[in-house]
């Protein structure tokens, strides 16, 4: 079974953001880049899956060159291959873009795959787009922020995570799956992985070679601006006795704030 | 017209989609248009005068058995046959788990961008702006949508609920369901123990972390939360990596991001993807033994204490107020 893995370099989440006001984009400078902690389950799927079923797991991302290097930690946790779509763009947010591309990679480079896996989301552009318009494009099943998945020869039974709930969704293969946290707890690279990884060697795919018209990749959202949230001031703070400090809070809530 | 599609659980409509709506009527008054609301599956008619009260001029009903049960592709298909039909300016979801599911599954169908999760919509000259968090809150992008119709996904929890007066008129739509090779169905909904709400729905957050100290604790979390109106109970990342709770309670950059009326932080020291996650809760208390932790620098009121101690003095305290 050939399972492909779209994976995403992002900032890490203990970064703080600062934003280049001239070009409305994230100042990229001193930003410590790891792999997507969504796209870290779903290769960790891909790999356990592959080891009960067979076939191979091919690790897939689109951005620049720095992209290179969350695809060699994919080959040293385990994926057979890695291949790197060339998008010359820096983030456009857009995720139809983004979509048609590796909906267009799947049909020409991999077509008999049978499970395309995702995080649920970028950590970063936040948008949940991408996994739901590829499943569209390429004409098939669909399972968003699953935590839990059975793979059988042509059917997959995934749970997926909706407000105090969980649906039990009956997959027809080939299918999308996007996967939430809770799903397994991904394994770390070893040191054998690693030094294998380094001497792998990953294929380059550009956009036009995959045969995408311009218009087609055109973003479809246009930037007016980027900006920091409005900075919380701190309030008051508080100390002595816990039914005073308490009564205080209960005061503050009822008859200041009016929230209880 | 602008398109709202709407959400039910138990043949009620869902308090997101009434905020879609509310917003959705403003937006239209301001391109001088109309506000139509969309049900899919059978018997919902008894929904219609709910929704003319939001401001829904029309509301359409895709009305087919086999949609009582959410399908991503089937809901897509009959969405985009009636957007086909009906031609709107902008179509409306609800950023929540089916709205998230379904929402750029029909814009790809339509291959139009989506503006997902937007906190601020905006008109300057006619066009519609979006305002959405990007790094779980640590930034804001603000965006045009070149393609037509807008798809658009609103957060809940964000936009007020307004009545406003309007026509309701019911309109049956046969909805065709097509054949699809590959496909997925739900087919079993298993609800969690007790009916919990969730926290990206709940007015009142009541979260805990590594200070919490154990699994056990987190019970006096939920004493605090049952003793509210909407409250769920919330966790840091510490807290569900420990394995003290479930990570669908987890608030923060690789959990929810959320904004209730009151978030009620516990042993939270404040971590930066902690913050990024409820920092647009409306009012914000922790309590914490450490003065310098960073969730002070956010907190409308804080408490420098023992939780232990300060959280039964607490449940007492409000207990009074109910009196």
């Amino acid at each position: 079974m050939d399972i492909l893995v779209f994976v995403k370099r992002v900032p890490d989440t203990e970064s703080k953001i600062r934003i280049d006001p001239a070009t409305n984009s994230v100042v990229e400078e001193g930003l410590n880049f790891i792999l997507s902690p969504y796209d870290e389950y779903a290769l960790e799927e891909a790999l356990r899956i592959k080891a009960a079923k067979g076939g191979k797991v091919v690790a897939v991302t689109a951005g620049r060159e720095e992209s290179l290097v969350i695809l060699r930690k994919c080959l040293a946790m385990g994926a057979d291959e890695a291949v790197l779509i060339k998008d010359p763009l820096p983030e456009t947010y857009d995720g139809l873009r983004t979509a048609r591309t590796i909906a267009r990679f799947v049909q020409s480079k991999f077509p008999g795959a049978k499970l395309l896996l995702f995080g649920k989301q970028s950590v970063g552009a936040d948008n949940s787009q991408v996994p739901s318009m590829v499943a569209e494009l390429v004409g098939i099943g669909q399972a968003n922020v699953v935590v839990k998945i059975e793979v059988e020869e042509d059917m997959a039974t995934a749970y997926r995570e909706i407000e105090g709930a969980q649906e039990k969704v009956s997959l027809t293969l080939p299918a999308v799956v996007s996967a939430q946290k809770g799903l397994n707890e991904p394994r770390y690279e070893t040191l054998k992985g690693i030094m294998m990884a380094k001497k792998k060697e990953i294929p380059v795919v550009s956009i036009e070679e995959l045969g995408l018209k311009p218009e087609e990749v055109a973003p479809r959202l246009a930037i007016l601006k980027m900006d920091l949230p409005p900075v919380r001031k701190a309030g008051r703070v508080v100390t002595g006795e816990a039914a005073e400090t308490a009564r205080q809070i209960v005061e503050y809530l009822h008859a200041e704030a009016k929230v209880i | 017209m602008i398109l709202t599609f709407i959400e039910t659980r138990e043949k009620k409509i869902k308090k997101a989609s009434l905020e879609l709506l509310s917003e959705a009527r403003r937006t239209a008054d301001g391109l001088k248009t109309e506000t139509a609301a969309v049900l899919a599956g059978t018997g919902m008619e008894g929904l219609a005068p709910e929704l003319a009260s939001c401001g829904a001029s029309q509301v359409y009903l895709l009305e087919n058995a086999s949609l009582d049960r959410y399908s991503t592709q089937d809901y897509a298909a009959v969405v985009a046959d009636l957007v086909k039909k009906l031609n709107p300016e902008a179509v409306f979801f609800s950023a929540t788990a089916m709205g998230k599911d379904l929402a750029p599954r029909l814009a790809a169908r339509l291959g139009v961008g989506l503006a997902s999760d937007c906190t601020i919509l905006a008109l300057k000259d006619g066009q519609l702006e979006y305002t959405r968090p990007i790094f779980a809150g640590k930034a804001l992008l603000t965006f045009r949508l070149t393609s037509s119709p807008q798809i658009v996904s609103l957060r809940p929890n964000i936009f007020p609920v307004t009545p406003v007066a309007a026509a309701g008129e019911v309109i049956r739509e046969a909805a065709q369901v097509p054949a699809a090779a590959a496909r997925a169905e739900v087919t079993e909904v298993l609800q969690e123990s007790g009916g919990e709400i969730d926290v990206s729905e709940a007015d009142i957050v009541v979260s805990g972390g590594r200070g919490m100290k154990g699994p056990e604790n987190f019970a006096l979390l939920r004493e605090i939360a049952g003793l509210l109106p909407r409250a769920a109970v919330g966790a840091s990342r510490s807290a569900v990596d420990s394995g003290w709770i479930g990570h669908q309670h987890q608030v923060g950059q690789t959990g929810k991001t959320i904004s209730p009326n009151l978030y009620l932080a516990f042993g939270i020291s404040g971590a930066i993807q902690h913050i990024a996650g409820m920092s647009s809760s409306k009012v914000i208390v922790a309590v914490n033994k450490d003065a310098d932790a960073p969730i002070f620098k956010v907190a409308d009121f804080g408490v420098v204490g023992d939780l232990f101690q300060v959280i039964p003095a607490l449940k007492e305290e409000i207990k009074k107020l109910g009196d």
